[in-house]
């Protein structure tokens, strides 16, 4: 049979709701079902025992933790290892206690109540058959020199045995793992306290065992891995010599002391042994050398601690610290008269100096989101003390942004969110997806003073326009703002400024947008802004009305007679290893490597081309960190399955009839399963043909079985509630680092699957070796098209997609009124596989193809203008 | 402290247990343990259904207007049909047992709710114990040299605490740790009070129940301030090796050690050549002294235990010289003559030397963990 026995015992960490925000979550949700695969997890991954921990105030916790441990006992691929019953509580650990069969670990009891509750409870335990850990915690308070550590251990350990005959061997002690290398010099000595203190236990408290939590040893160097692992490890490797023989800890994030390089490990060695004064200082210049993935280190230099609160506040929020926000807030709040002092003094002094900081580009937008999440924090503790006194803050004025109707896009309009809130305007934050009239609801309802419209497909540009009509029949005279990816100032000033006689200003980016709202709601300024806004659209206009196609128009004719020239007599299409549709899932881990980053850096407006942007002189430094941050998270969400990545693919027989793919049930080709109709390029292309996508399928008449695919992938699930979560708790920073890696995610997803497809599942290209940079070049075989963008503009084909596919039923996306996807993390789109077959962008269309298409379509044709519009002068 | 206790009953309880260990009794329990191999009695319902009683039987005068049915009450018969019990107890004693287990196997309230009797668990304990007590002293004081010795059962109840009993829904139990330490706690005073001399608790399938029962009798103990040894017996339901809640034998020891029992072994299910491995893999581990009552073989299609006292005899014979146990007896088929017949084979065959293994931390889930 099998026997485990060891000499360091792994505890898993994750079943704890204090330590994972995944596992709180599952539970606070009630799915019970996926925290279980988070206990199995970790049981398949090695813990010898696993610790559970429902110590969370939104939570009965002794419900939630008999519900755990008897879900737990009709699992037998978890139950077999012992149960670490973790709180501190000792109601819940009773409870705890009657559902487990095997002989269980309670963790903890201590010294802090007196004698009387501690050999009681030991009593207890003893009774229940469990083990106990024993933390060096007495009346007086937490152990913190070797000597106190040892005192404790050693008071607790004969109170135990001598009073109740607790078997010693049942005994483990935690004497209390704290942080080194704070740069204060009380707490340099605090690791070797706790291997000399487990020392004399091992030595004089005989049987007793000695465990700990790992990762607080570490705690001053956040956000640098290699060098926190290196701490742990070389901890490690002193504290089991000395007899430390279990912890609770992350077994796979374990550096191998041997492989850690000799300078790193010689100066965590000196820091971890206390081996001289200097030796904080030296691992800290040393740690940025260490931080591979291009990750920052965070030393925390805690020396601004001492300056006056003020200056700490400006600290906080230039550097974007939230660790002692709320302590500083507080202290501030006591000093001032009234609170709202305290936003409107110290507080805004920072944000100004923030403010100076970005306008002179030496802050970058995703430092400034940092610092709106530490300002909101501080916002957040002042509000109840500032509601208290019933009176409101002032700001610069209230403004509403939302994403229109058919629409799910808003990272855009998230920082341009908080770059306003930075800079003390107000927002009303409708979200995405919102009808018009809701809009002007809330408008009217919140006495905004502007309104601020957001999309990023084509189809939100008519919703605008539509927004921007209804203000003007409902007699609004707010400004309204208009921005997002498919915006310009062309089709501002075209479409929409002259539908609405009130001030409409197009935003092009985040940072533009404070200059342009302080403009527009001031008294003296706005008058000039608006006239010189006028003006600009003027010429804008005037541009546009005189501007002629570069090429002359062909009548579709005359295109549809010059398209790819492919010899279809001398080439056999590939035959699909197998045809219809197939579900496929892929986790983070895969995806990763198949990010294209350079996008990921737009988002957050720092400009450069990955790698070679952490080299920039000027925004290098940044882009490292976010780099390091949007890895932290991929980290985070590779263990934690809070987002999912979902897909679904389909090869079907197909071929070309003049310019739709006719997409037929099955190898027979007699019935028609569905019909995808592309637009043809109808300029004068001199030597080149007239492009369309159907040319590179095989046409009916040549005879030739040909094939297409379609796919839709989503990374997005979990992502709204993720972003959500974060935005609840003020974190904008994060909100947007998850949108902004999920929609990475997504096309890394379909970068992988279109992979597959040439090398397997179609399987044209079995022997392609691209890495990722020629993945991106596409270097590859074959195009992925999709509906909404250049080669085939058109967003209701992506209907199309959905209907092949069943792609909801498969993956739940879905497709709003506007054909918009929902997750916004999604990518949906065709396959080809002819070599020639190449990207291109339709552009300008005539009246007789739009009169061609709405047939070919059966719409209308206000219908097919109104999807056309893009594509129609 | 069981509402059914009230303070006579602990004085007596009190004085039970000190006259015990004034008659150092545990002493001499221990002395004969290190002497030979001890033998336990065998099974009672196989002994009762030779009397194939019937349900007027079984009610006595005082239960005939009882309005549930009683047939099968096997444990009411200390009641009704005393005089078979004694009887059976007897034929245990002529056969060479030296300790016997009370008609106490389902005498809990929550097993004796079946026959709406949970107000008679008192009662029918004390009498049991009584019963047993009466037969044993009777036999002890005809031969003072093989001193006989009353185990008290607590048997395992019709419920189980860590199994849902609806598949659909694998969170919900139909008995609570404390109900089981509530009902065990109300059991163990009623058998001290009626004189056992050790606990059993025995027939364990689900560990949480037995762990259960373990904490009422450490209550029961600190109440009276006083401790009888305390004898522990689990059942491994079939070849998985593992009792019904899904431990494995080591495991499962694991768990109960903490009582510090005088006896560790397993009982039920299986024959004695299916048993022995798993009584062996305790055995192996054990500090305390390694009990064995299996069954006499798997019963045929028609219910009934095939196997005769000499086969089973050789079987346990063979462990003994093995060195695999210390106390030996029979479980359901058994009769006294399968007793008589394992009596004389261990006879003369040496006890089990208690090993003194390495002080670890012994912790188990399903599966054992040493550290």
């Amino acid at each position: 049979m099998n026997q485990a026995s060891s000499t360091f015992v792994n505890i898993g960490e994750r079943t704890n709701v204090t330590g994972s925000a995944r596992f709180k979550r599952l539970i606070l949700e009630g799915d019970y079902e996926t925290a279980l695969d988070v206990a199995r997890q970790q049981v398949e991954s090695g813990a010898q025992v696993i610790d559970i921990n429902m110590d969370e105030a939104m939570l009965d916790s002794e419900a939630a933790m008999t519900r755990f441990l008897n879900l737990i006992a009709s699992e037998p691929d978890i139950a077999r290892v012992p149960i670490m019953i973790d709180s501190s509580k000792w109601t819940v650990i009773e409870a705890g206690l009657k559902c487990v069969q095997g002989k269980a670990i309670v963790n903890s009891i201590s010294l802090k109540e007196g004698e009387e509750p501690f050999l009681a409870q030991a009593k207890k335990i003893k009774r229940y058959g469990a083990a106990t850990v024993v933390m060096a915690f007495d009346e007086v308070g937490q152990a913190d020199t070797e000597a106190r550590k040892f005192e404790i251990c050693e008071r607790s350990y004969r109170l135990l045995t001598e009073k109740i005959g607790f078997p010693p061997e049942d005994i483990i002690f935690d004497p209390n793992i704290f942080a080194v290398a704070t740069g204060i010099e009380e707490h340099n000595n605090y690791a070797l306290d706790f291997i000399e203190a487990t020392r004399r236990i091992k030595q004089n408290l005989p049987h007793a065992h000695i465990s700990g939590g790992l990762s607080n040893i570490s705690f001053s160097f956040r956000g640098n891995n290699p060098v926190r692992e290196a701490m742990h490890s070389v901890f490690l490797y002193h504290a089991i010599k000395a007899g430390m023989d279990m912890a609770i800890v992350n077994a796979g994030q374990l550096e191998v002391y041997d492989e850690i390089p000799d300078e790193l490990r010689k100066a965590v060695e000196d820091v971890i042994l206390n081996r001289h004064p200097d030796a904080t200082e030296v691992l800290v210049n040393l740690a940025p050398k260490y931080n591979g993935d291009g990750k920052e280190a965070v030393k925390e230099d805690l020396s601004w601690r001492e300056q006056p609160v003020n200056k700490r506040l400006e600290h906080a929020l230039v550097k974007g610290i939230t660790d002692y926000i709320v302590e500083d807030t507080e202290e501030a709040r006591l000093n001032a008269e009234r609170p709202l002092h305290v936003i409107e003094g110290p507080l805004m002094d920072g944000m100004n100096v923030v403010g100076d900081l970005f306008g002179e580009g030496k802050m970058f937008l995703p430092q400034v989101v940092k610092s709106a999440r530490v300002m909101k924090k501080a916002v957040a503790h002042l509000e109840p003390f500032i509601e208290a006194e019933k009176e409101a803050g002032s700001t610069n004025g209230k403004i509403l942004l939302a994403t229109v109707k058919g629409d799910v896009h808003d990272i855009g309009k998230n920082i341009v969110g908080v770059v306003l809130q930075c800079n003390n305007y107000e927002i009303i934050d409708l979200g995405v997806m919102v009808p018009c009239a809701t809009i002007l609801q809330e408008a009217k309802k919140h006495n905004v003073d502007i309104i601020g419209l957001s999309g990023l497909i084509t189809p939100s540009l008519d919703e605008m326009v539509f927004v921007a009509k209804e203000m003007e029949r409902l007699g609004f005279d707010l400004p309204l703002l208009i921005g997002g990816a498919t915006t310009s100032k062309a089709h501002t000033a075209v479409k929409i400024e002259q539908n609405y006689s009130h001030p409409v200003a197009y935003v092009s980016n985040a940072s533009r947008a404070v200059g342009v709202c302080q403009k527009l709601l001031s008294a003296t300024h706005k008058p000039d802004f608006v006239a010189q806004l006028q003006k600009e659209y003027d010429t804008v206009r005037e541009q546009h009305a005189r501007k002629k196609p570069r090429s002359k128009p062909v009548t579709l004719e005359q295109a549809r007679s010059n398209p790819v020239a492919i010899d279809w007599d001398n080439y056999q299409p590939p035959v699909p290893l197998k045809l219809g549709v197939e579900a496929v899932e892929a986790d983070i881990a895969t995806l990763r490597h198949y990010i294209d980053w350079t996008p990921f850096f737009m988002t957050w407006s720092l400009a450069g081309k990955y790698p070679r942007i952490f080299d920039d002189e000027v925004v290098g430094e940044e882009a490292k960190k976010l780099f390091a941050d949007a890895n932290s998270l991929l980290d985070e969400l590779q263990s934690s399955g809070q987002l999912q990545a979902k897909g679904v693919y389909g090869l079907f027989p197909a071929n070309a009839v003049t310019d739709d793919v006719q997409i037929f049930t099955d190898e027979s080709r007699s019935q028609l399963l569905a019909t995808s109709c592309h637009l043809r390029q109808q300029t004068d292309k001199g030597q080149n043909p007239n492009y369309c996508l159907t040319d590179f399928v095989a046409p009916k008449e040549s005879g030739k079985a040909d094939y297409v695919g379609a796919f839709a992938v989503t990374a997005g699930i979990g992502e709204d509630e993720l972003a959500n979560a974060y935005k609840a708790a003020g974190d904008d920073y994060n909100a947007i680092m998850i949108q902004a890696v999920a929609d990475r995610l997504a096309e890394a997803f379909a970068e992988y699957l279109h992979q597959q497809v040439r090398k397997v599942y179609w399987g044209y290209a079995p022997d392609e070796a691209l890495d990722n940079d020629a993945l991106i070049r596409e270097k590859y075989q074959g195009i992925r098209p999709a509906p909404g963008y250049a080669a085939c503009p058109e967003h209701t084909e992506k209907q199309v997609i959905w209907d092949l596919l069943e792609a909801e039923k498969h993956t739940g996306m879905k497709l709003t009124e506007s054909y918009a996807m929902w997750p916004g993390a999604s990518v949906s789109g065709w396959y080809f596989s002819h070599p020639d077959s190449r990207y291109f962008a339709v552009a300008q269309i005539q009246q007789d193809q739009l009169q061609d298409y709405a047939q070919r379509k059966a719409m209308s044709i206000e219908e097919a203008e109104r999807w056309l519009a893009p594509n129609l002068s | 402290m069981s509402a059914a206790v009230n303070n006579t009953q602990l004085a007596d309880e009190r004085n039970r247990v000190n006259e015990f260990h004034m008659s150092n009794k545990t002493q001499q329990l221990l002395a004969l343990l290190a002497d030979r191999i001890l033998i336990l009695d065998g099974a009672m319902g196989t002994m009762i259904q030779r009397h194939k009683l019937e349900e007027q039987d079984y009610r006595g005068e005082r239960f005939a207007d009882w309005p549930s049915d009683l047939k099968g009450n096997n444990d009411l018969l200390v009641l009704t049909q005393p005089d078979i019990i004694r009887e059976i107890h007897g034929q245990y004693l002529e056969a060479g047992a030296d300790i016997l287990e009370t008609n106490t196997f389902n005498a809990t309230s929550i097993s004796m709710a079946d026959y709406n009797m949970e107000s008679l668990v008192t009662e029918i304990n004390i009498e049991a114990a009584r019963l047993a007590r009466q037969a044993a002293d009777e036999y002890t004081a005809k031969n003072p040299d093989k001193p006989r010795f009353v185990a008290g059962v607590l048997g395992p109840t019709n419920r189980t605490a860590s199994i849902s009993p609806d598949v659909n829904d694998p969170v919900f139990r139909n008995i609570s740790f404390e109900q089981l330490v509530e009902a065990y706690k109300e059991a163990t005073h009623a058998l001290i009070q009626g004189g056992s001399d050790l606990i059993l608790i025995e027939t364990i399938f689900d560990t949480l129940n037995a762990k259960a029962a373990a904490f009422a009798v450490d209550e029961v103990f600190d109440e009276l301030g006083c401790q009888l040894p305390v004898m522990i017996s689990g059942t491994i339901t079939d070849a998985s090796g593992r009792t019904l809640s899904g431990q494995t034998a080591e495991a499962f020891y694991y768990s109960l050690r903490h009582i510090k029992p005088i006896s560790f072994g397993l009982n039920c299910a299986l024959g004695p050549d299916l048993l022995r491995q798993y009584v062996k893999e305790i055995s192996d581990v054990a500090e305390c002294h390694i009990s064995a009552h299996p069954n006499a073989g798997l019963p045929n299609e028609f219910g009934e235990y095939d196997m005769e006292g000499p086969e089973m005899a050789a079987h346990i014979k063979e462990w003994a010289e093995s060195g695999l146990v210390n106390i030996v007896g029979g479980c359901c088929g058994s009769s006294p003559e399968h007793i008589s017949s394992i009596a004389t084979a261990v006879s003369s065959i040496a006890p089990r030397k208690l090993p003194t293994p390495e002080v670890r931390m012994r912790l188990s889930g399903l599966e054992p963990f040493i550290h």
